[in-house]
């Protein structure tokens, strides 16, 4: 390739690049709120892990494998999801420093805590 | 039912009496031959047993003799692989039902008539149930009918004429029925709840009956402790028990484990059904209580129905488990 050609070319993968690259690609700092998310699984009558400990901002997602339909609900009715079937999900975020215990409301057995510090 | 190879006969036991004449083991024995076609009654502290075929009821019934069906737990709506056909066994219930010898004057459904609470899975019970030769159905919810809402479409529609969270009572025959609602209100870590309003309306309700009154109390979360590990019992029961300590006869018909149990504490009988929908591991021997996969070709031998009959002046009523094969 001649040498204008060549940074022509350059010139122009850059500015593509620069449109469609932007800082939080690339891994998240541990202030960057936007990309905080942690997953908690229920299955087997059980929600784990069943103690988190997580920084405020964070969304925790609940997913529901078990063959039941469960609830997640706190004790202090901060958060209470609608029935989850299998596969059904649901997002809470934690704006407030805290410990937040819930359980299932369909069984109440089923306990768990996430503490946001 | 499998039918019995033998012809209908009366095969008597004779066992050692109480002082009170009533002989528990005995009759828990007799009630362990359930799913054969055996049938137990008690006449005279005298354990007799009958092949359903041969019970002398059927036409001969006396007037005041009583006989019911208790289903529980058909989960209108679950799909999963423990049974992909909830409707199909639910129909092999109301079938085993209308097959009975003596038509039962109503059917106890003792909750978890759907399995998400939702309007369709309702409506699909409901117009199963008409096919059934018993067109009196009395309900109590499970858990799985009162998500969402707290329970408001459930009371819509099965709580016309009821109390606070569902709870009622009825007579028929001179035998007394208590209805109540162990799935409200629960607490974290807990386990079924009845509540102080519930427990005072039971009080009361039997309150002035006569001690030699027969009562028969269907919920759906057992109301002793089966197995609290999982959920297996109701938090506040012993209250509830405790009013219904001094009568004679009383019978206690849960569901939610979806196996058969029974246990007999003084004058207090407890028996729990199967589920028309699917079968649950024995306490402790799988590491939670949920839907239990069996090969096909035995999944209706862990489904099934129960047949309960009074012969007035007997002390306790007769109850038949019967799987769907």
């Amino acid at each position: 390739m001649k040498p204008r050609t060549l940074t022509l070319a350059i010139a122009t993968l850059l500015a593509a690049m620069s449109l469609t690259v932007n800082p939080s690609t690339f891994a998240a700092t541990p202030d960057d709120k936007s990309a905080s998310e942690v997953a908690v699984k229920i299955d087997n009558f059980s929600f784990s892990p069943a103690t988190i400990t997580v920084p405020v901002g964070t969304t925790v997602r609940w997913t529901n494998r078990d063959d039941i339909p469960h609830t997640v609900v706190s004790d202090d009715k901060a958060f209470k999801s609608k029935v989850l079937d299998t596969d059904e999900q649901f997002t809470y975020t934690f704006t407030k420093p805290g410990t937040y215990s819930y359980f299932c409301s369909v069984h109440p057995k089923m306990t768990a805590k996430i503490v946001v510090q | 039912m499998k039918k019995n190879e033998k012809s209908a006969t009366s095969d008597q036991l004779l066992h050692d009496h109480n002082h009170d004449g009533i002989d528990r083991r005995g009759f828990l024995k007799c009630m362990a031959w359930a799913g054969t076609g055996a049938f137990c009654v008690i006449k005279g502290g005298v354990l007799n047993s009958y092949s359903l075929s041969g019970f002398p009821l059927g036409g001969h019934g006396h007037k005041g003799d009583l006989s019911f069906v208790q289903i529980s737990d058909s989960h209108m709506g679950f799909d999963k692989a423990a049974n992909p056909d909830v409707v199909g066994t639910f129909k092999a219930a109301i079938e085993k039902i209308n097959a009975l010898p003596v038509a039962p004057a109503f059917i106890l459904h003792t909750g978890d008539i759907s399995h998400l609470s939702k309007p369709a899975e309702f409506d699909t019970v409901d117009q199963l149930l008409k096919t059934a030769s018993a067109k009196d159905i009395f309900f109590v919810p499970g858990e799985h009918d009162v998500l969402g809402d707290d329970g408001k479409s459930y009371l819509e529609r099965y709580g016309k004429g009821a109390q606070g969270g569902g709870w009622y009572s009825f007579d028929k025959n001179g035998v007394h029925f208590v209805g109540l609602v162990n799935v409200m209100n629960l607490k974290a870590g807990g386990l079924g709840s009845l509540g102080k309003d519930q427990l005072e309306w039971l009080e009361k309700d039997v309150k002035h009956l006569s001690k030699s009154t027969p009562i028969v109390v269907f919920a759906h979360i057992p109301l002793w402790s089966v197995y609290p590990e999982w959920g297996w019992g109701t938090d506040d029961s012993a209250q509830a028990l405790s009013y219904l300590k001094p009568f004679g006869s009383v019978t206690v018909l849960n569901g939610h484990i979806h196996q058969t149990m029974q246990k007999v504490e003084g004058n207090i009988t407890f028996h729990t059904a199967f589920s028309t929908a699917f079968p649950q591991p024995k306490p402790g021997q799988a590491p939670s209580p949920g839907p239990m996969k069996v090969p096909a070709d035995q999944l209706r031998t862990l489904l099934g129905v129960t047949d309960v009959n009074y012969v007035r002046g007997q002390h306790a009523l007769a109850v038949i488990d019967s799987n769907l094969t």
